[in-house]
């Protein structure tokens, strides 16, 4: 393709300074963002305001968008459980005597439970939801894993607070605006969980891989007592998540630790819980430095 | 008796030669549109659990600069980046900073090689997405291990295989922006 006319600036003395000016703006853009980028990595809360005011006008393309996604996502898993439906019932059946052996068992432990807890006169700490919603999309072309949510500080979300699903840890806010939020998932790698073994006290900190799978990293150093197939809940531990979440599940050991996988994938999850913080003075407490007096709301 | 003139005489691929001209709001809209929008990609009903989708606001930028290098300003990479960088995930800035880069460093090639043909466009697109995609992901703010490198190298590969299919879309996006909707006279 021959170039076009209004590029070939030649002795065009309009064209020769109009080229000139094109390459100072663009130098000037580029000078610009490169201050902004040094201003938002060095202090990531400045230019917040700016972004979430974005998200909340578009934010109603992505809720429509989220309401399909749960059913478009089993499309092909659909098609291809045809081909094993066979062998696939046989398995559920035997499955499902297993399951209701350990149900009855769950049922009587829940009972003990409750025995118990009225023994030590416990109330039931059941958490109150701040907010219910779905996740409107997430930043599937960046190195970062974020998620979008659509509610904001309208619905009294605020950064830090967890959020989770019906079947684990999703992440937690990290940024509000008036009607939409956004979560820095579990699989990020600045995202960091203290978690420990479901069944004991094994405790270790789950990281971000920026793959969808998490890094174990146990505390205890020693022998490795970690198997695949264990599962992580949350510690408690830091006062940010409640105790007891579901977390991940190991698939694969390694010297240190384990590479697990996370129990509530954001991709097959429709509505999500935001929560409060669980110990919000313990939080606040540990954010406080040394020798200052911790300010209590 | 006059003979019947041949109905496709006076038409174009851009619709009647007579009695209609280009829109002027089309002429410069489409290709600023078309880049906004594919920048709102995160809002798509895909949870992606790691870097996968290809970045399309800038395979569009891409395509844009070098089949049509006059219409899209060299400051373009400002004002596409920011609103880029709103969507992203990625620090604000960072977009801004590698969009604008991506303009001046086209404009010189394309004075250098006025004259370029499918296969040195593609490369040229490959040149610039293995150079953009591990720059997002350096600037990112994440903590760089060599890991997250490799694990760009599926998304590399995704992008460089759908710029063709990008550039199509650009074409036809330009016929359309061409088409003689205006009425005159």
């Amino acid at each position: 393709m021959p170039p076009p006319k209004s590029e070939t600036s030649g002795s065009n003395r309009k064209a020769q300074v109009g080229l000139f000016t094109g390459y100072v703006l663009a130098g000037f853009g580029a000078l610009v963002g490169a201050v902004l980028l040094i201003i938002s990595l060095w202090r990531p809360e400045a230019l917040y305001g700016l972004r979430s005011m974005a998200n909340d006008i578009t934010a109603p393309a992505g809720d429509a968008g989220a309401a399909t996604r749960v059913g478009s996502r089993n499309v092909f898993e659909a098609i291809a459980g045809y081909y094993d439906a066979g062998s696939k019932n046989a398995q559920l059946e035997r499955e499902l005597a297993v399951a209701r052996v350990r149900l009855a068992e769950a049922r009587a432990v829940e009972e003990e439970n409750a025995r118990l807890k009225a023994v030590l006169s416990l109330t039931e700490g059941d958490i109150k939801p701040v907010a219910i919603s779905r996740l409107i999309g997430s930043s599937s072309s960046s190195a970062r894993r974020f998620a979008y949510l659509s509610v904001g500080k309208a619905q009294g979300v605020e950064a830090g607070m967890p959020v989770t699903s019906p079947k684990g840890l999703i992440g937690r806010i990290v940024e509000v605006g008036r009607s939409t939020s956004r979560v820095l998932l579990l699989t990020d790698s600045e995202s960091m969980v203290p978690v420990r073994r479901a069944t004991d006290n094994v405790v270790a900190f789950a990281e971000g891989r920026a793959d969808g799978t998490l890094r174990l990293r146990l505390i205890n150093l020693g022998i490795n007592p970690l198997k695949e197939g264990d599962i992580f809940v949350t510690s408690g531990a830091g006062g940010l998540f409640r105790p007891g979440v579901a977390v991940a599940m190991v698939t694969r050991l390694e010297n240190d630790g384990a590479i697990a996988r996370l129990l509530s994938s954001p991709a097959a999850t429709d509505v999500v819980i935001v929560e409060p913080v669980w110990q919000a003075v313990a939080l606040q407490s540990a954010q406080t430095p040394l020798g200052q007096e911790v300010a209590i709301e | 008796m006059i003979e019947q003139f041949d109905s496709k005489a006076r038409k174009d691929a851009f619709g009647s030669k007579i009695n209609r001209d280009h829109s002027p709001v089309m002429l410069y809209a489409v290709p600023w549109l078309s880049i906004l929008l594919a920048s709102l990609t995160p809002l798509w009903p895909v949870i992606a659990p790691a870097p996968i989708v290809p970045p399309f606001a800038f395979l569009l930028l891409l395509s844009w600069r070098i089949l049509r290098p006059d219409i899209l300003p060299l400051w373009a990479g400002f004002p596409l980046g920011l609103w880029d960088d709103f969507f992203s995930g990625q620090p604000l800035g960072s977009a801004i900073l590698l969009f604008s880069l991506t303009c001046i460093a086209l404009d010189l090639i394309e004075r250098r090689f006025p004259w370029r043909g499918f296969w040195q466009n593609w490369l040229t697109a490959t040149l610039f997405l293995m150079l953009y995609l591990p720059a997002s992901v350096i600037l990112s703010g994440a903590d760089i291990t060599l890991y997250q490198l490799r694990l760009i190298l599926p998304q590399m590969l995704l992008s460089v295989v759908a710029f063709p299919i990008v550039m199509r879309l650009v074409a036809v996006l330009d016929t359309i922006r061409l088409l003689r909707v205006r009425t005159i006279g």
